[in-house]
């Protein structure tokens, strides 16, 4: 049922208008992702990074225009079959009551489960391959109440690697995380994209250098509601940099490695 | 995580306390009946024994663990869909509504078929106002729907307690007494057995899906949760199992705060054991206070919801610092 034409786009958007209150963030954006691709929103605090990344997961309706993941509509597929496509990092979460670090990665099998299904042992082998990648293996057992926000962070991206979708639409994936887990937690994404999974991701970033490091194309939010998209070598420079976060910014490296200094 | 294993045995040894309690209720009493005396009972007619317990104390102790159960589930429910443990059946204005129409019915002189059905009506317009004014535009949020319930609550607590300063003297014992909780006028224990069976196969398969909700609307709706008609419908099951609970017995507290707490603090917050579980104890605890409540003092009869207060808070409290050292 999940089978999935391999070069068939995993995300599309088309003529999509995303605002809140009165204020738009962008117009008619067109935006295709294919599987193996990844793309890094960037732009301003409040310039509608967090708002169309939850349009795009289905999570809130656009003001108009569609959105669709494998080429369907998410009302179409139902929140069960889209929560096996794509998964979705809330920028914040809160634990209302206390639960162990294994159990809320286990949550991430829902989508996978029948109703009356319990997590299975390869369920939680699952679980436990996905604490291990983010560096969590050893506190399985927790109480997630007790966690630093840096290892909730890991924990939230546990979850969702154990829900295993193809989609992966992070909200500030590196919030919280030093500097070491940052790169571990990118080049984890960049090894499912290039995995024979073949996993697109989309994410909002605040480190320019990051992004052209890391995703292979870009989409900047610009306060106007104007938007600009294309491959992060073009997009990614000084000047639509400088433009973007309204400060002079200066380019340094060269390559992959490209640094943009406050000027 | 309990597997589905460890869950049933943990049911089943609740199961085994239900039973137990209720036994007790049939037992003990201004006539003390043997074990075997409630057996003989309980298979043939017959006997002044025979006749107490069929009559009188099997009805109140079913509807009791009835009452007791639903509560329990309510509160458990509750506290999923606000996201807050502090939670409880009343809290959104529930009994308030039926405590209402209740005293209304005890000052028009009503019997006890008029007090039950006023306090329904009651308890469903406290449920369809809160529901109403909570849905607004811009949609439900549980803080919004908990401010409604609250501010309900209160305003129906400013009635009652208008309708308390105005009542003739005569009346205002049967009023405390519903107010506090009572379960001394239980007639017929079948309805709300029936509705608390229903209530339960209605949430169980749902109980996963709870799990989810408890970590966040957002996080439940992206791993496949359908969160609108999810939340909609616990509010109606939960809110319907309260005003059911609240008609019989009046407004017994602390069985739907303390019971999921207690069930969580011993087994963990899973919804398809802590649902049943609270069901099974919260049942129980009812029908062991219940007991206490007409025999410590008998002749005469205490209001069960004191005695749910006395009995839940100690152990309540015992039972939170045990886990709180354990987590440390």
């Amino acid at each position: 049922m999940d089978q999935t034409d391999l070069t068939a786009p995993l995300l599309t958007t088309r003529m999509l208008d995303v605002g809140i209150a009165g204020r738009v963030f962008c117009r008619a954006l067109e935006l295709s992702l294919p599987p193996g691709e990844s793309l890094a929103i960037l732009g301003r605090n409040g310039a509608g990074k967090s708002t169309l990344l939850s349009v795009l997961a289905g999570l809130r309706e656009p003001d108009a225009g569609e959105v669709r993941i494998a080429g369907v509509g998410y009302t179409q597929l139902g929140a069960r079959r889209s929560a096996r496509i794509r998964g979705w990092l809330p920028q914040s979460r809160s634990e209302a009551f206390s639960s162990t670090v294994l159990e809320t990665a286990l949550v991430g099998r829902h989508p996978h489960l029948d109703r009356w299904d319990w997590e299975s042992e390869a369920d939680a082998s699952k679980a436990r391959q996905a604490l291990a990648a983010v560096g969590l293996a050893e506190l399985a057992q927790r109480d997630v109440q007790t966690l630093s926000g840096g290892e909730r962070q890991r924990l939230a991206i546990a979850t969702l690697l154990t829900q295993a979708p193809q989609l992966y639409l992070l909200d500030e994936p590196l919030a919280h995380l030093d500097l070491n887990h940052q790169i571990a937690t990118l080049e984890l994404f960049s090894t499912l994209n290039r995995s024979e999974q073949r996993a697109a991701s989309v994410m909002v970033l605040h480190e320019p250098g990051l992004a052209a490091r890391f995703c292979s194309r870009a989409l900047l939010l610009f306060d106007d509601g104007t938007t600009l998209q294309g491959s992060s070598d073009e997009v990614i420079g000084s000047e639509s940099l400088s433009r973007l976060y309204g400060y002079p910014l200066r380019e340094v490296g060269a390559g992959k490695l490209r640094w943009f200094m406050p000027a | 995580m309990p597997t589905r294993r460890r869950a049933l045995l943990i049911l089943a040894a609740l199961a085994g306390l239900a039973q137990l309690s209720i036994a007790l209720a049939l037992m003990v009493g201004s006539i003390p009946i043997t074990p075997l005396e409630v057996l003989a009972a309980l298979v043939d007619n017959g006997g002044t024994s025979g006749e107490v317990v069929r009559s009188l104390r099997l009805p109140r102790a079913l509807t009791g663990f009835a009452c007791g159960g639903l509560l329990a589930l309510a509160g458990a429910l509750l506290q999923v869909l606000l996201r807050n443990p502090l939670a409880d059946p009343y809290v959104l204005g529930i009994s308030g509504g039926a405590g209402i129409g209740a005293l209304l019915a005890i000052v028009l002189g009503f019997g006890a078929a008029g007090i039950n059905g006023l306090a329904f009506v009651g308890a469903l317009g406290a449920m369809l106002l809160v529901f109403g004014l909570a849905h607004g535009e811009g949609g439900w949020t549980h803080s919004r729907l908990l401010l409604t319930g609250v501010i309900v609550a209160a305003g129906c607590g400013a009635v009652v307690t208008l309708m308390l300063a105005m009542a003739p003297d005569d009346r205002l014992r049967g009023m405390l007494f519903w107010l506090m909780g009572d379960l001394s006028q239980t007639g017929d224990p079948t309805l709300v057995l029936i509705l608390l069976t229903a209530v339960l196969l209605v949430s169980l398969p749902f109980a996963r899906e709870l799990n989810l909700l408890a970590r966040g609307a957002d996080v439940a709706q992206a791993l496949g949760v359908a969160v609108r008609p999810l939340r909609r419908g616990v509010y109606l099951v939960a809110s319907l199992a309260t005003a059911a609970a609240v008609t019989h017995a009046g407004a017994i507290g602390f069985i739907g705060l303390i019971v999921p707490h207690l069930v969580r603090l011993a087994t963990g917050n899973d919804q398809r054991l802590l649902l049943p579980a609270s069901v099974l104890a919260g049942g129980s605890l009812l029908v062991i206070a219940d007991t206490l409540a007409r025999t410590v003092l008998a002749p005469q009869q205490l209001p069960v919801g004191v005695l749910t207060a006395l009995i839940g808070v100690p152990v309540f409290l015992f039972l939170l610092t045990r886990g709180a050292a354990g987590r440390g």
